[in-house]
């Protein structure tokens, strides 16, 4: 049963994984995207809107394309999301907190505007749409993973969307450290003027990191969709997760690495009240609080301890103009 | 064209070049030359156009009109990315830095190189350059750990390592203790033997005359006239300068009715990170005399004051004399809001004149109000006294500004300054703590500082002026307190004592110190 809740937590942490790297991303580039959660929700139902379309549309489904075209419509919305979001605060120099939070809903809105759009033109008797068969292309995994008892339940038994989370932080993790890329775009985060007279283009970066960012995140709101709901899209069923992705960027002190353990540990947090018998719906809400419980006691302690590398970039939020006196 | 006529190719050549900010002409119709080596010392007030002119060389800024010649051949830089392939490398008087990038990362950052990216090899060529010209660095070490001159090195570097021939530096001495400064000097030097082109920013004479070959003049944005150093003086620089002659002589009334009005004993303070900053300090302040204060920046200057102010949680005692009952209250972790309502009048100039005294989006009747707010009718504030007050600090300081309601922000660092020491003055202080109330003014706004300062001092004031410049302190000052490492390393007559001696105290224990940061 471990075994079952550890692959679960897995499970549940991958949205946020996406979610966190995403937002790492953007975030080391001096952009705090609070839209996360509402281009979450866009990358997912830009995922649905695609398979349902092609669900439709022909009679076999090609697995390649069953899997590509809800991916590239996931990609596509995301980044329109992130493109909006640098017009605004990159281009116009709009505040950034403002635009996060209207992005969020917007996000939200549009979602829950196709998802119910997409129940109509299915004519369905339920407020959800039903892409099992979808949702079983991207729900493949390893045939040989049941054989493998516990090991292969915990690490083999994934879909590919879920290595490609995994995949997604480390090499993040490499390009932020280990690269020059990386140290411009880290420079341009904690000090644009700096970055600037150094010859980088802050803008540039500022846009692809963020864009970078918004695609990752949108794979978290298809991973949950196609996988974790099992091709079901109900409206404002995604929940808080792209809130708590912002949460595990600060846990994870702004290093996808960390987001990897990270994640693991506060999709547990998010399910344990499954796992915890004879548990009544008030005492489900408490453990559901947990992953934020485990944030602000975590904010509280790096912030008594003053560490300088686990503070946020120190332009974090703030417009950047060249010429500004 | 005309490089070639004069058989001479010039390094950096600007012809005409012009940049407005909306309405303000911040440079107007600008020429210039440097040869390759050669030290360039570019000198004028405050809002003279010298650091935006830098700015267009170094494509922070792009000129309205006017062309830039690089070694003769005529260039658009739209980017400082641009100005670097040229040559053109500049140390920013507020440093470039990321904080927590090490000195290297710092020195890569924005590098277009062939070689595959390792750090390794940038620390070895960082020190490399370091031993060339006799820099001491540690390229590992993270900016925030470093002082304000090793921060300067890694600028310098950065510049030297992306093979800078043409460097442009915006006031480097004004953060620099005298034997910083003499040691950056003997490295530009050494760098123009090298045939490095060199333009320096200053606003201290003696350091223009001890160190350039050329001195380019500035005023209001206009250019004056290239002189060379050899064939002038401070008093035909000053004079190009201003436009008209000031005198360089600082006015000293003899102290009046001289009583202790402030005294400190055994003060102690730890900061946050439970350095001790303040160690054992003792002295007494009289009115009517200017008790200056010297040391290297950052030897606890600032938090002798605002220990004084209510800002700091101090050990000790810092007792106030009331100049008419003669009756003594301990200041000591009094808030600012309870010193006051004792009925003692404390003014505090602090050096972050933006950040602490000033409010930069509040306009001037706004920021005046901060002083006086408590007084009017309970509920609604009173903005007719504020704003009479306000008229009368632009009339009387001479404050250029477009009305009482443009805000702060938008003011040239001198004029911020006139209307914080303006307000402070205004409320007849017994007290007056100044923290290099002229850093960044030009010659006629600093006089007129010390103007005022020595009005207060007649008032029967009791005036305490932390300076850098120590030819000021010597003329302006009746006694000299020297601050190291946050002891007294001394308290001189400024009349008598001379200059080497108050910056030999300012280094007496400066090895202990350094022991002291790293521990």
């Amino acid at each position: 049963m471990w075994a079952e809740f550890i692959r679960r937590a897995i499970m549940q942490g991958i949205p946020l994984l996406f979610g966190s790297t995403g937002e790492i991303i953007t975030e080391k580039s001096g952009n705090l995207n609070l839209g996360i959660p509402g281009i979450m929700y866009v990358g997912g139902i830009g995922g649905v809107i695609g398979a349902f379309l092609y669900e439709q549309n022909t009679t076999e489904l090609n697995p390649f394309l069953a899997v590509f075209i809800p991916l590239l419509c996931s990609i596509l919305c995301s980044l329109i999301m992130g493109l909006i979001y640098c017009f605004l605060t990159v281009s116009l120099r709009a505040n950034q907190n403002v635009t996060g939070l209207a992005m969020t809903t917007f996000g939200v809105g549009i979602g829950n505007f196709f998802g119910g759009s997409l129940v109509k033109l299915a004519g369905s008797d339920v407020p959800s749409i039903n892409l099992t068969a979808t949702s079983s292309y991207f729900r493949t995994s390893l045939p040989f993973a049941e054989d493998l008892g516990w090991f292969g339940q915990i690490f083999l038994s994934h879909s590919f969307l879920a290595y490609l989370a995994i995949i997604t932080a480390i090499v993040a993790s490499f390009v932020l450290t280990k690269t020059r890329t990386g140290l411009n775009l880290r420079a341009v985060g904690e000090n644009p003027a700096t970055a600037d007279a150094a010859g980088i283009r802050v803008e540039k970066y500022k846009y692809l990191a963020t864009c970078i960012g918004s695609i990752i995140a949108g794979l978290g709101g298809l991973y949950y969709v196609m996988d974790y709901a099992n091709g079901v899209w109900s409206n404002d069923g995604f929940g808080d997760r792209g809130w708590l992705a912002i949460a595990l960027v600060i846990f994870a002190i702004w290093r996808p690495n960390l987001s990897i353990l990270g994640s693991i540990l506060f999709g547990g947090l998010y399910i344990v009240h499954n796992y915890i018998p004879n548990l009544d719906v008030s005492g489900q809400e408490l453990f559901k609080m947990l992953p934020y419980v485990v944030t602000i006691l975590f904010l509280v302690i790096t912030s008594i301890g003053k560490k300088r590398n686990a503070q946020p970039p120190a332009s974090l939020g703030l417009p950047y103009f060249r010429e500004d006196r | 064209m005309q490089a070639s006529q004069n058989n001479e190719v010039y390094a950096i050549r600007l012809e005409g070049i012009s940049k407005r900010f909306g309405n303000k002409i911040a440079n107007d119709n600008v020429d210039l030359n440097v040869k390759h080596g050669q030290i360039l010392a570019i000198l004028g007030e405050n809002g003279s156009g010298k650091t935006t002119l830098m700015n267009v060389i170094a494509g922070i800024y792009f000129p309205d009109h006017g062309k830039i010649f690089v070694d003769g051949k005529e260039v658009v830089m739209k980017s400082p990315k641009e100005a670097i392939k040229y040559g053109i490398g500049m140390i920013h008087q507020h440093f470039k830095l990321v904080d927590v990038f090490s000195a290297a990362e710092n020195i890569m950052l924005g590098l277009e190189e062939k070689e595959k990216y390792s750090i390794k090899r940038c620390e070895k060529r960082v020190s490399e350059i370091a031993n060339q010209y006799g820099f001491e660095i540690d390229p590992s070490r993270k900016i925030y750990e470093m002082s304000v001159s090793e921060k300067q090195t890694v600028e310098i570097i950065k510049v030297l390592y992306r093979n800078a021939n043409i460097l442009i530096l915006d006031e480097p001495t004004a953060v620099l203790a005298p034997q910083e400064t003499e040691k950056l000097f003997d490295v530009l030097r050494k760098m123009r033997d090298d045939g490095k082109a060199i333009i320096i920013i200053t606003h201290k004479l003696h350091e223009v005359l001890s160190l350039s070959d050329q001195v380019a003049v500035l005023c209001k944005g206009k250019y004056i006239g290239t002189v060379n150093t050899a064939e002038t003086n401070e008093a035909k620089l000053t004079e190009m300068m201003v436009g008209k002659k000031v005198t360089l002589n600082i006015d000293r009334p003899e102290p009046i009715n001289r009583k202790p009005r402030l005294e400190l004993s055994h003060v102690s303070c730890v900061n946050r990170e439970g350095t001790k900053i303040l160690n054992d300090v003792s002295f007494t302040a009289y009115s009517g005399e200017i008790l200056g204060i010297a040391g290297i920046a950052g030897s606890g200057q600032r938090e002798l004051l605002e220990s004084i102010a209510g800002l700091q949680k101090p050990e000790g005692e810092i007792l106030y004399i009331d100049p008419e009952t003669g009756k003594t209250e301990d200041l000591r972790s009094k808030t600012p809001m309870q010193i006051r309502e004792k009925g003692i009048s404390l003014s505090f100039i602090p050096e972050d004149r933006l950040g602490m005294g000033l409010v930069g989006n509040m306009d001037i009747v706004d920021n005046v109000m901060l002083r006086s707010y408590r007084k009017g009718r309970p509920f609604l504030l009173d903005r007719n006294n504020p704003k009479k007050l306000a008229e009368k600090i632009i009339e009387d300081l001479e404050v250029v500004t477009p009305g009482v309601s443009t805000p702060i922000r938008s003011l040239s660092g001198g004029n911020v300054q006139k209307v914080l020491v303006g307000r402070e003055i205004a409320s007849a202080p017994t007290v007056l703590m100044s923290a290099y109330p002229v850093r960044g003014l030009d010659i006629n706004s600093s006089y007129m500082i010390y103007h005022l300062l020595n009005k207060q001092k007649e008032n029967g004031c009791a005036v305490i002026y932390v300076g850098e410049d120590l030819d000021v302190l010597l003329a302006l000052a009746d006694r000299i307190l020297v601050i190291c490492a946050g002891s007294v390393s001394g308290i001189f007559d400024a009349r008598t004592t001379t200059k080497e001696e108050i910056g030999l105290k300012m280094i007496q224990n400066k090895h202990q110190r350094g022991s002291d940061a790293n521990g």
